[in-house]
Formats: structure tokens, C-alpha cells, sequence
């Protein structure tokens, strides 16, 4: 229903945005084709794409709704698991598994979403934390998708271009979500939720919307991530991997997409950089979160969009402008 | 016969890896009562403990009990350090940003001495002579003695300094209403601290006393304790000292019985799956009491 009610809004900023995604994506494209970057480096092109799926699922939560969570990595895992079931035991088409995964870590979203989303702060983040622990756990002890071990023989099927499409349509999709009465709703919540609710909203049925939502992406970004390699284990979705993609959303702004591609862009580079260093690369990260909560607590975007600032705005608009007068309409 | 000798056993295991959780736990609810923070970084000062302890051992030759205070008294100050540099400047701040300060203390005490002492697992030397008591087939170990007298002394001295002394007097206060407090006279920024150095004195003996039990330290292995030792806080009643005792008992029970008769992979689930449980029937924990949330 969001995705038909956010259609109006496509009007020439979407526009805009969309040809600067042909453009950069025939650049990329170009630059992969061309064997310019190496394969390591291809690889990371990809890792960055699917990080921004996540980061930006996890802001929809963390950032835009309030909610903090920490097991992030475990809907990774659960549409990673789903997809590569599908297609490396039934054969399915790569868009039915990934679609699948979504869906099934959206389904699994809400049903958690339920009852822990009546708790907040502290004790929120701690029990989603130890959910996608549970979540792993259980994975691991499944013998059918190969336990501790991990599952193998997965087919290649991630390239360049589902990683890339895909991710246009995740921001666009949040995007619009934001912009959409929903995510007004979702915006209250996280500015006062005593407020809200007493404005009339049901404070628990947008937290569990933007929970599944967002949950539903990292299934779909963890069937991608599935599906470039050979091997996946239980292993690569621990609460170390959802800290990662905490760090990517609080590093870029909670409550900023364009933050959330910068933070994931950031961290993916500098993993891949520091590759050889993996105990410097952890204490850059550590002080990068610490001094930004001293000096910076709202991330490198806050809640600006790339498109609201100069010179971009020229060409966008002030939409800034305009989600102000929103606000005090919903 | 056989069936209950088992349960007998995993309840002694059980007990003595739930007193170290509970040392740990309290000082996480220490801490959670007077600052409302969740010390991440707190499995980590307990790593930090369990290392000093290991090098008092090992490269200053000293036995149990002086490596035991030389690493008390280390990690109480680092712990105060942690509070001074990096939780202090944020008191007014969201707590939100106090959390991903926790984290980012706790990763930098992880990878920091991950680079210092090196990734790799180290033996913790033998402190003891390997005694074991058998009383009709159940089996009680030396270490297992040990821990369970260090921490029932420690909880004795614990419950003198909260109960009896002015400095315990004030951190009451202090977690009961700060600002009240402050009004009364009681300088909180030093309450604080010390209850930080006292959270953290307790951890680094349950450290030490992990690594004379397990034989092996690593610069990780404060990760899971930690999240462990926060549940057994919130089961007990967070800010709750005796709560973060039977808690801990409680976690460290359940977890010898899960790895026991199920599967020891359960281990970790069964602890967070505790954690959920309770967060969704009985958030208050066993001892807490309920607060009406006020607008």
C-alpha cells in the first residue's frame, strides 16, 4: 500500500535521482566489464551495496522509528538461509529465493516485533541482541542447512546488477516510506512516544510495521550477500556483524538515508582496506564511535539529505522545507 | 540414582559458574542503578582483570591471592579511568549516546589488548594443587571450592560497604535519586566513581577466578560473559544487589542443565531466551518492584 501511495510522489526530484542511478550504475558497470577494479575490489562493490541495504533498513528502525536495535545480522541470516535453500536444493529462479528470504525475515520481523517492541531503550536493544543470537544459534543447530559448518555449494548468482537495482529500490522504497503518512507516524514515535500515541497514533502497530519492513530488506540483502559465495556460516551473522552495520548507521546520521550510504560506504571501505590489520580497523571504529558521541552525537548527516543541501538543492528543491510543513500536519 | 547424581552435579557446576556471573552482575547493576547505563565495556574490564591476574602470575611469580589483589586493585582504577574519559563527559547526554559510547569503550578494551597481549588463547597457569572432593559420587573440585568461598567473602564485604558505611549510604542514595542526592550534599561525580571502581574490583576477580577454572584467557572472552551477566541483572531486578546474586545463580544453574541434559550449542540461547522471557512477563525482574510510568 506504501509502495502505491509513495507513486505521487515520483515526480521530478525521483526523476532526477533515478537518472543519476543509470548514469552511475553505466559507470560502474563500465568499470567492472573493463576489468578496471581487481576482483577483490569488485567483490567489496558488491559488499558496499548490500551493506546499504542494511544500513538503511536498520536506520528505518534505529534511526527514523526510535527503536534501537541490535540483531540485525540475524534477519540477514534468516533470508540468507531461505534463499540459498531455495535455490540450491529446489532450483528456484534467484528472484523468487531472494524475494522469499524478504519475506520470510519480514514474517519474522513482525512475530518478534510483537511482543518486544513494548519494551524500550536499553532493554529493546539488549533483547534483539540476544534474539539474532538465537536466531544464529538455532540456525546452527540445523542439520539441514548444514549447521556449525556452514552450507555449501551455493550457485553465483549476485552480480553487479541485482546488487545494484536492488539497493535503488531498497532507497527508494524507505525513502518514500519516510515521506509517507506512515512514516510521519514513525517519525513521532521516535520524537516522543508518550506524545504520539496520545496524538492518536498506534504507537505499536508503526513500530512493528517499520521493524518488518526493515527486517524484510536485511532478508533480501542477506540472500545477495548468500549468493556471492561458494560458503556461508552461521558464523557471518553474529552480533559483531549486527555492530557493524550499527556502527554504519550511527557513524553516517540516525535518521539520514544519505548518512547511512556514506556510513556504509566508510566502514566497507575501510574493512576492506585495513583487511590485514583486522585489530586496528576495530580500534578506528571504536574511537570513530566514541569521539563522534562526543563531538558529533547525531552522525556526519544528522538528519540532512544530500539533496537538501547546497548546491543540490537547486536542482531538488528544499524538500527539507516541505517535510517541516509535514510534520505539523500529521 | 544415576539420573539424580547428574542433576546433583550439573547444580554444583551450575552454582559455581553462576557466583562468577553474579560477581560480574553486580557490578553491572551497580552501575545500571546509578547511571541507567548499560556498561557494555564491563565483560571486557572483566578480560582486562583476568589478564592482569595472569601476568601477576605468570611474570611476577605471585600467588593466587596477592595476583587476586594486585588485578582487584588495577582493574577498579581502569574501571574508574573508562568512567572518567569517556561516560563522564556524556552525563547530560541522550542515553542512547552513552550506549554506543559503552560499545565503543568495549570494542577499543577488546581489540586494544588484542593488539597488545596477541589474539591467540593463553594457558592460565595451575594456582592449585588439582584436589577434588567426592562426597558419594558427586565431585567437587578445588577451583570450584575457591570460587564459591572468594565470592561469598566478597559478597560479605560488598554487603558491609553498601549497608554499613557513609560511602554506601551515598551511592543508595545516589541510584535512588540522583539529583536528591546531589541536594544532600553527596558529590554523585565521586559516588560514581567509586561505584564504577567497585563494579569493576569484582569483575576482575571473577576474571581471574574464570581463568583458574577454564585454564584459558582470551581477549574475547568478556563478550558473552558480559551479555550474560546483564541478564542475570535484569532476572534479579536491575539495581538490585541481591537480584544480580540470585540471578546469576539462577542463569549459571539453567546454562549447566541446558549444556548437560540438551546440548552445550543451547548454552547461549538458553541465556537470552531467559532474558526475553522474563523482559516479557516480569520486566521488573524477581525483586524489582513496579514504577508507574509518569508523563
Amino acid at each position: 500500500m506504501d509502495k502505491f501511495s509513495g507513486m505521487k510522489y515520483l515526480k521530478k526530484n525521483d526523476a532526477v535521482l533515478l537518472g543519476f542511478a543509470i548514469v552511475l550504475f553505466a559507470l560502474l558497470q563500465g568499470l567492472i566489464s573493463g576489468k578496471v577494479l581487481s576482483s577483490f575490489w569488485q567483490l567489496n562493490v558488491l559488499i558496499i551495496g548490500i551493506n546499504i541495504i542494511m544500513a538503511v533498513s536498520l536506520n528505518l528502525i534505529n534511526g527514523y522509528t526510535g527503536q534501537f536495535s541490535l540483531g540485525h545480522a540475524g534477519f540477514m541470516a534468516v533470508g540468507a538461509y531461505v534463499g540459498v535453500v531455495l535455490t540450491t536444493n529446489f532450483h528456484a529462479p534467484f528472484v523468487v529465493a531472494l524475494l522469499a528470504g524478504g519475506l520470510s525475515a519480514a514474517f519474522l520481523g513482525f512475530l518478534i516485533g510483537i511482543p518486544t517492541l513494548r519494551l524500550n531503550g536499553d532493554y529493546l536493544a539488549i533483547a534483539t541482541l540476544g534474539l539474532g543470537e538465537i536466531i544464529r544459534i538455532v540456525i546452527m543447530n540445523i542439520e539441514y542447512v548444514g549447521g556449525a559448518a556452514g552450507f555449501k555449494g551455493i550457485p553465483h548468482h549476485t552480480n553487479f546488477a541485482w546488487v545494484f537495482w536492488l539497493t535503488v529500490i531498497a532507497l527508494f522504497f524507505i525513502k518514500n516510506f519516510v515521506n509517507s503518512t506512515h512514516g510521519r507516524a514513525c517519525l513521532a514515535i521516535r520524537e516522543n512516544e508518550i506524545a504520539a500515541e496520545s496524538m492518536g497514533i498506534n504507537t505499536t502497530k508503526y513500530k512493528v510495521l517499520a521493524f518488518a519492513i526493515g527486517a524484510g530488506f536485511a532478508g533480501i540483502a542477506g540472500g545477495l550477500f548468500a549468493h556471492c559465495f561458494y560458503l556461508i556460516s552461521p558464523n557471518s551473522f553474529t552480533f559483531m556483524a549486527s555492530f557493524n552495520y550499527l556502527i554504519m548507521v550511527v557513524m553516517g546520521g540516525m535518521g539520514s538515508i544519505t548518512g547511512s550510504i556514506a556510513g556504509a560506504f566508510v566502514v566497507t571501505f575501510l574493512s576492506a582496506a585495513l583487511a590485514s590489520w583486522p585489530e586496528f580497523r576495530m580500534i578506528i571504529y571504536a574511537l570513530a564511535l566514541i569521539f563522534l558521541m562526543f563531538y558529533r552525537p547525531q552522525g556526519l548527516f544528522g538528519y540532512m539529505e544530500i539533496t537538501s543541501m547546497r548546491p543540490l538543492n537547486r536542482i531538488f528543491g528544499r524538500p527539507g522545507e516541505k517535510k517541516e510543513g509535514g510534520r505539523t500536519d500529521g | 540414582m544415576e539420573m539424580g547424581q547428574q542433576v546433583l552435579q550439573q547444580l554444583v557446576n551450575g552454582i559455581s559458574l553462576g557466583s562468577i556471573y553474579a560477581l560480574i552482575a553486580l557490578g553491572y547493576t551497580m552501575i545500571y542503578g546509578i547511571i541507567k547505563l548499560i556498561n557494555f565495556a564491563h565483560g571486557d574490564i572483566y578480560m582486562v582483570g583476568a589478564y592482569i591476574g595472569f601476568f601477576a602470575i605468570t611474570q611476577a611469580g605471585l600467588s593466587i591471592v596477592p595476583a587476586l589483589l594486585v588485578s582487584l586493585v588495577t582493574t577498579a582504577m581502569l574501571g574508574m579511568l573508562v568512567e572518567k574519559l569517556a561516560y563522564k563527559p556524556l552525563r547530560h547526554a541522550p542515553r542512547l549516546s552513552v550506549l554506543i559510547t559503552a560499545i565503543g569503550v568495549s570494542f577499543f578494551l577488546e581489540y586494544a589488548s588484542m593488539y597488545f597481549v596477541s589474539p591467540t588463547p593463553r594457558t592460565f597457569p595451575a594456582v592449585m594443587d588439582s584436589v577434588a572432593i567426592n562426597i558419594g559420587g558427586l565431585v567437587i573440585n578445588g577451583q570450584q571450592l575457591l570460587i564459591l568461598g572468594i565470592t561469598f567473602v566478597l559478597m560479605v564485604i560488598l554487603t558491609y560497604i553498601v549497608k554499613f558505611t557513609n560511602t554506601g549510604k551515598a551511592m543508595r542514595a545516589a541510584s535512588f535519586d540522583t539529583e536528591t542526592a546531589q541536594l544532600m550534599g553527596i558529590n554523585s561525580d565521586r559516588i560514581i566513581s567509586i561505584t564504577f571502581g567497585i563494579g569493576s574490583a569484582l569483575a576482575a576477580v571473577a576474571g581471574v577466578l574464570v581463568g583458574i577454572y577454564y585454564n584459558s584467557i582470551d581477549p574475547l572472552m568478556g563478550i558473552m560473559p558480559g551479555l550474560k551477566a546483564f541478564v542475570a541483572a535484569v532476572l534479579g531486578g536491575i539495581g538490585i544487589l541481591p537480584g544480580a546474586v540470585v540471578g546469576g545463580i539462577i542463569l549459571g544453574v539453567v546454562e549447566a542443565f541446558v549444556s548437560g541434559f540438551i546440548s552445550s550449542t543451547f548454552r547461549d540461547a538458553a541465556a537470552f531466551a531467559i532474558l526475553i522471557i522474563v523482559l516479557l512477563v516480569r520486566p521488573t525482574g524477581i525483586f524489582g518492584k513496579n514504577t508507574k510510568e509518569k508523563v
